[in-house]
């Protein structure tokens, strides 16, 4: 275990070099909140009807999930060391070292993550609640909202992290990685409720989404925070971000494992 | 002319032949990419599930604008990704063979560059068209489908420039180029409202640094039938006035170009 506390330590303090770098997409990202939140002010002042999640609920959604984007995205850039060692046959050698490869990628992404979203969630955070009202981050709904976002946020880091993990799994058998991963990616983003939240698509659809693994990563603790999930409720979700923990890595490890058996390094 | 289409040509079918060496990625890819645009369509389907409009404009109309935003931008993208990739070149010291090279050197960098699989999210602008005009009161004359398709051309245009701005910053820095994102992707993803609905500042930032508001907001109150002014549907040519700076920022950029010795 010690092991790969090291990978996620050493991870986490290379991902802290990139201090500098991180200025531009800081305002990129703080922009792309700003047009959110508009539009959905927008659309709230035109609606006569009861909206189905308070604003400042939804804009603090809005905020925590540009926060901590770097915990939840599958894109591309995410663990690129992981996928170009893929890619490059550098695989090779990492098999030759008397560790797990799960466990490895495991450490290291979850140290990658925490790395950007610790650098970029402090000033977004700080900018977003001086913002005056309606546009700013408001405190969490209460203490124990606040204890469980916490709780929430990291599991949730969890399940994409051993989604991500199961994907590279898949791709450690194809030759060109990145079509597969696209497509995965693609499909991720509205079923997690990165699009819109959740509680603005209707019964059943909902129903079904907040089953699935994606329902399990950044929605919970993003409506946690605002107390759109409360009570019983939420203690569902925490157990279904439990589930979906044990079920992706399970399944994930037993892929790996296939594929380490039978590795073909292409050249390199 | 005749010779640099010829030349273009070329460029788009070795391309496109070195694409197909791997065609399952290549469809796999450019189905993530269709994908992720269908996200886009989904959201504002299950958002006016809830609500029926936004500043006046109904769920039909929402749809035009946001199918008009992702023609015009992939549309862009699949021509001009070579722009977009145009650092890399600058990095790797290809550009240098490109100056020699007895053919225009825009050319060269927008026929190597050209992606097919950038087309991908038009699929869902096609649909969204299509779901669009279904949903709404919209009455075609002449006059609005040439509206449409000026907004669209005018897209194009707007979105080739920037990728040409982007492109242009590596002759000056060889930095990354995060912050023309924003006026890339972030208009073609907040563009799927129309600009108006963001405020009055805004829509002055659109309309007089970046001229956005003259492919998207002025054009679709002609199309809509907001107002009578037939005018109005021949805005996108004003983009001309920002595109023939972005060119000469260009030709600027080339004549400044010092190799990166790689």
């Amino acid at each position: 275990m010690k092991k790969y506390f090291g990978f996620f330590k050493v991870r986490f303090q290379v991902g802290l070099q990139y201090r500098s770098a991180s200025i531009a997409a800081l305002t990129t990202q703080f922009l792309w909140g700003m047009m959110e939140i508009a539009a959905y002010r927008a659309i709230y002042l035109s609606s006569g009807k009861e909206p189905p999640m308070e604003f400042a609920a939804l804009v603090s959604y809005i905020w925590l999930k540009e926060a901590f984007l770097a915990m939840f995205n599958t894109w591309i850039a995410t663990d690129g060391d992981i996928f170009s060692v893929i890619m490059n046959g550098d695989v090779a050698y990492e098999l030759c070292r008397p560790i797990s490869l799960y466990r490895m990628w495991f450490a290291k992404s979850v140290g990658g993550r925490c790395a950007t979203a610790a650098l970029k969630c402090v000033p977004i955070i700080v900018v977003a609640a001086l913002l005056p009202r309606p546009y700013g981050l408001s405190a969490p709904k209460s203490a124990a909202a606040f204890a469980f976002f916490i709780l929430t946020l990291f599991l949730g880091l969890f399940v994409t992290v051993a989604f991500c993990m199961l994907v590279y799994a898949i791709t450690l058998f194809t030759i060109s990685p990145q079509g597969l991963r696209a497509l995965l990616t693609g499909a991720v983003e509205f079923l997690s409720g990165a699009i819109i939240p959740f509680p603005f698509i209707p019964q059943p659809v909902r129903g079904v989404l907040e089953l699935l693994p994606f329902g399990a990563m950044q929605n919970v603790a993003l409506r946690v925070y605002g107390g759109s999930l409360a009570g019983g409720e939420m203690l569902r979700a925490v157990w279904l971000q439990i589930f979906w923990i044990a079920v992706l890595v399970l399944l994930g490890r037993a892929v790996c494992g296939r594929a380490e058996r039978r590795m073909v390094v292409q050249g390199g | 002319m005749r010779k640099a289409i010829m030349v273009y040509g070329r460029y788009v079918s070795v391309v496109l032949q070195s694409a197909m060496q791997y065609r399952l990625s290549f469809f796999l890819m450019a189905g993530g990419r269709f994908l992720i645009a269908f996200n886009g369509f989904l959201g504002i389907y299950f958002l006016f599930s809830g609500f029926s409009e936004v500043k006046g404009y109904t769920y039909g109309e929402i749809l035009l604008c946001f199918s008009v935003m992702q023609l015009s931008f992939s549309l862009a993208e699949c021509c001009a990704n070579g722009f977009k990739k145009f650092s890399g070149i600058v990095r790797k010291g290809e550009f240098d063979r490109m100056l020699v090279r007895p053919v225009s050197p825009m050319l060269q960098v927008l026929g190597s560059g050209f992606d097919l699989g950038r087309l991908a999210p038009a699929v869902t602008g096609v649909l969204v068209l299509f779901v669009g005009i279904r949903n709404c009161s919209v009455d075609w004359t002449a006059g609005r489908m040439a509206a449409l398709f000026l907004m669209l051309l005018g897209g194009v245009c707007l979105f080739a420039g920037l990728f040409m701005i982007e492109a242009s910053v590596c002759f000056f820095s060889i930095e990354n180029t995060e912050c023309m994102n924003v006026l890339t992707y972030g208009a073609k993803e907040h563009g799927k409202y129309p600009i108006d609905i963001y405020g009055k500042g805004l829509m002055r930032f659109c309309t007089y640094v970046i001229p956005y508001t003259l492919v998207q907001y002025y054009p679709l109150q002609y199309l809509l039938g907001k107002t009578d002014k037939w005018q109005y549907a021949l805005c996108p040519f004003g983009v001309i006035l920002f595109v023939v700076p972005c060119y000469i920022f260009w030709r600027v950029g080339v004549r400044h170009y010092k190799s990166t010795g790689s």
